[in-house]
């Protein structure tokens, strides 16, 4: 028998009501960029007219062309220059941690990784500037802010998520797999490279989509190196304007239509990451059905 | 032979990425550590004493504000998808989409965000309260992920106890499960302070680059509206003047040294969380 006094039952209602309210925030939150984002740019892409804000090759504010080609393509270079960087030695490094190396080397570079993650990326960027720009200016060509730059920071950038998530979808492999394995006579190497990789094949796409996902929305190390010519580069070693470089570098001091081709650039980016998400969803999906 | 190819492969792997760690530590680390002079830790900003205490007070402000408004909001949404929801409904599945869109959005985009609502048309301008209400939806998804599995680690017998009792929901979660929850929600909180600590995009443009202390002694609660820098964005804009390097890598070191502390603060709840569990 339920005895509750009504100011009780008040209370308990309101409270309900609280934390439902709280948790639609995120909702209302979401909503609200949608909209401002949306609402500041579609009127820009309208007036620039859609196919020469998104495949207009010169982005030129003060002649009035807003062509943001060069920069999705500058998006799309850096992110792939640093999944090629990042993502064979992250996923190596899981295996390593999850595979090969012992119980103390283990415990000592988790520590080191979670460090990798917190390091702000401005940090990076100096270091990019400092160390990273002046190698590949010794290596090649060009003043050596570069679309290789750029590539080389972001791989380290996203070597934690890479690491961290493929560690754990390694760990979760049953154990039973590898000694299964083992017990027919494969050596440790191909029990692990044939057997617990694969079963983790899902978890290890979800950290390169995740890597993905943070290395076209970093900013401030790839303004910091990678020259910004609004430009489609020729080589590894010619500069490049992603379209984060390209909101944060003008709007400062854009107006007019100027801001609203950079918000425009916003809503572009935003779309570009709700695809990735959309994907990192299936991929996960599909892990889950296997 | 391709065993010991593999083998090899993996153990280089590993000293890449633990070569990237200590190259960038070391470089931070010994660059900066001599470039650390007592005239950085003055009151008062200047030219030529480029003093990084303003923005290290900044820092700590922007970020206390902002997890002031995301630590309530977290927590409380985080007993509502765990203590309240049907895992089922409409709601719940908005509201977890919602979240995972929010973790994924670049920082540059809430920077966008914040300069066209909270600076804008909220009138707020750059300041301190722009930046932070910005910071706190960037961060609401970190706290509502690590509550709701700290809420989830509660073991049942807690809230049934309570319920047993005769204690009301209300009251079995303020007295029986947040209480246990409280070192991983705490732990939580670590790690989003950490992000604030180390943003600039979504700063940039919402509370500005004047190197200062809001002024609250004299202005009371207007210099809320004042703009402030932390130090993520001074050690940019050090970097990208390129006049005041030796100050830029004196404030990566204080930048690094916050993040180690607030990691290990971090894992040492975890470890804690850990040893009690077991």
């Amino acid at each position: 028998m339920k005895q509750e006094s009504n100011g009780q039952a008040l209370k308990e209602g309101a409270a309900k009501w609280l934390f439902g309210a709280a948790a639609a925030l995120s909702i209302v939150a979401v909503a609200l960029i949608c909209v401002f984002l949306f609402a500041n740019g579609i009127p820009a892409m309208a007036q620039i007219g859609l196919p020469d804000f998104l495949f207009g090759t010169t982005w030129k504010p003060g002649s009035g062309m807003y062509g943001i080609f060069p920069m999705i393509v500058g998006s799309i270079y850096v992110t792939a220059g640093a999944m090629v960087v990042g993502v064979p030695a992250g996923v190596l490094t899981a295996i390593f941690l999850s595979r090969f190396a012992n119980r103390k080397v283990a415990a000592a570079l988790k520590p080191g990784i979670e460090l990798l993650a917190g390091i702000p990326s401005v940090v990076y960027g100096f270091f990019g500037l400092m160390v990273v720009v002046p190698f590949v200016r010794a290596i090649g060509p060009g003043n050596g802010l570069s679309l290789l730059s750029a590539s080389l920071l972001l791989g380290a950038m996203i070597l934690p998520t890479v690491i961290t998530v493929s560690k754990n979808a390694l760990d979760a492999v049953p154990k039973s797999y590898y000694e299964g394995a083992l017990a027919l006579g494969a050596t440790h190497e191909r029990s692990v490279f044939r057997i617990v990789v694969p079963a983790a094949f899902s978890g290890i796409m979800a950290s390169v989509v995740l890597g993905i996902g943070r290395a076209i929305g970093e900013t401030m190390a790839v303004v910091m190196v990678a020259g910004n010519q609004a430009v489609i580069p020729g080589s590894i070693f010619d500069g490049v304007r992603t379209m984060t470089a390209n909101i944060v570098l003008e709007m400062g001091y854009a107006a007019d239509l100027h801001r609203g081709a950079l918000i425009a650039t916003g809503v572009v980016l935003f779309v570009f990451v709700m695809l990735i998400s959309l994907l990192f969803s299936a991929v996960k999906k599909r892990g889950e059905l296997k | 032979m391709t065993a010991r190819l593999l083998r090899v492969a993996v153990y280089v792997g590993a000293a890449v990425s633990t070569a990237v760690l200590l190259l960038i530590v070391g470089f931070v680390v010994v660059n900066g550590v001599p470039s650390l002079r007592p005239s950085l830790f003055e009151w008062e900003y200047d030219s030529t004493n480029v003093s990084l205490m303003p923005a290290l007070v900044d820092t700590v402000l922007m970020a206390a504000l902002a997890l002031l408004i995301s630590v309530p909001v977290g927590i409380a949404s985080a007993i509502y998808l765990v203590e309240y929801a049907k895992s089922s409904s409409r709601f719940i599945r908005a509201v977890r989409l919602t979240t995972e869109t929010l973790q994924g959005i670049p920082s540059i985009v809430y920077g966008l965000f914040g300069l066209l609502f909270f600076s804008t048309l909220l009138g707020w301008g750059l300041s301190l309260l722009s930046g932070a209400c910005t910071l706190a939806i960037m961060v609401l998804p970190i706290v509502m992920r690590t509550t709701e599995e700290a809420l989830r680690a509660v073991p049942a017998s807690y809230k049934e106890g309570g319920l047993a009792l005769g204690a009301g929901t209300v009251r079995t979660i303020f007295r029986c499960v947040l209480p246990s929850a409280l070192p991983g929600i705490f732990g939580g909180v670590l790690l989003a302070f950490g992000r604030c600590v180390g943003e600039v995009a979504a700063l940039l443009f919402t509370a500005g680059t004047v190197a200062q202390i809001p002024d609250f002694a004299g202005q009371g609660a207007f210099a809320l509206f004042d703009s402030c820098r932390t130090l993520a964005v001074h050690m940019y804009v050090l970097a990208s003047e390129g006049l005041h390097i030796s100050e830029a890598y004196a404030t990566a070191v204080v930048l690094l040294v916050l993040v180690v502390v607030l990691n290990g603060g971090a894992n040492l709840v975890e470890r804690k969380l850990d040893s009690r569990n077991a």
